[in-house]
C-alpha cells in the first residue's frame, strides 16, 4: 500500500516535508518507521529508537502500534511546543 | 469560528466582546494569552518562528474544546494561536472561555491550556545569539496534563463557584 509520510520541525530540516512510501497490508506505524530508519543514514538518525518522537494517523496522535491502512496520511514530528 | 490558526495579531477586548455578545447568561470569561519572552533556557531571544501541521491543528484544539465542553459547564471558547514569526514582547496564543460562573470558566481555561501545550501540533523555533534551535518540550507541561486526567471534584456534587 501506498502512504505519504509528513516531517515537520527538526526532523523536516534533516528529511524534507515528506514521501510517499510502500508498506505491506497491516503494517504498523511502528514497522513504517522501521522502514524508514533502513532507508538512509539521514532516516536512521532522525528517526532514531533514541528520539523521543510522535506520531500521527490522518491528522490524529496515535500509538506506533496502530495499523497504517491504504493512501494513510502519517506524520513523524518531535514532541510538540505551542502555547 | 471557536478556533483561528494565523499569523496576524488579536485583539483580546475584542475577541471577548464577540464572546460575550448577545448571550446575557454569561456571567463569568476567563482568558490567558500567551507571550514571546526575551528570554529562554539560559539565553536572550530574539525572534520565534512557529510551525504548524495545517489540518491537524484545527482538528487537535476542536477536540480538546469537546473535551472541555464535557467536562466543565462553560458557554463558548474562543482559541487563537499565532503562527509565523514572532518577536519578544508579541502575543502567541489566546485561550478565553466564557461561563454562567468563574469556576468553571477559569478550570476549563487552565484544561485547555495545558491540552493545547502538550498536544496541539506546533513547534517553536528560537533566533539566539547562540544560533537558531528548537525549543525542547517541558515536563512540567506534560506533569500539568496529567494532573488532569488524575480526575476533579464532581460536578454533580460540587456547586460552581
Amino acid at each position: 500500500m501506498n502512504v505519504q509520510v509528513r516531517y515537520f520541525a527538526s526532523i523536516r530540516e534533516v528529511l524534507g516535508a515528506g514521501e510517499s512510501i510502500e508498506v505491506p497490508a497491516g503494517a504498523t506505524i511502528g514497522e513504517l518507521r522501521d522502514r524508514l530508519i533502513a532507508s538512509s543514514a539521514a532516516h536512521a538518525t532522525a528517526l532514531s529508537r533514541e528520539r523521543s518522537l510522535r506520531s500521527a494517523l490522518n491528522q490524529l496522535l496515535c500509538d506506533e502500534s496502530e495499523p497504517v491502512g491504504a493512501d494513510a496520511e502519517v506524520a513523524f514530528f518531535p514532541p510538540v511546543t505551542g502555547g | 469560528m471557536s478556533v483561528s490558526i494565523q499569523t496576524a495579531d488579536f485583539d483580546l477586548s475584542a475577541e471577548v466582546a464577540a464572546l460575550r455578545s448577545a448571550d446575557p447568561g454569561v456571567g463569568a470569561v476567563a482568558t490567558f494569552v500567551g507571550c514571546v519572552r526575551d528570554r529562554n533556557d539560559g539565553s536572550g531571544v530574539s525572534a520565534m518562528e512557529l510551525e504548524h501541521y495545517p489540518g491537524m491543528t484545527e482538528k487537535s484544539i476542536e477536540s480538546m474544546i469537546s473535551a472541555a465542553r464535557r467536562r466543565f459547564d462553560i458557554r463558548a471558547v474562543r482559541v487563537i494561536h499565532r503562527v509565523g514569526l514572532l518577536q519578544p514582547q508579541d502575543q502567541i496564543v489566546l485561550v478565553a472561555v466564557a461561563s454562567s460562573h468563574r469556576g468553571s470558566a477559569f478550570r476549563a481555561c487552565e484544561f485547555l491550556m495545558d491540552y493545547l501545550k502538550t498536544q496541539a501540533p506546533f513547534w517553536k523555533k528560537e533566533s539566539t545569539p547562540e544560533g537558531s534551535r528548537w525549543v525542547d518540550a517541558r515536563v512540567s507541561d506534560d506533569e500539568a496534563m496529567a494532573r488532569w486526567q488524575q480526575g476533579e471534584p464532581d460536578p454533580a456534587t460540587e456547586p460552581d463557584r
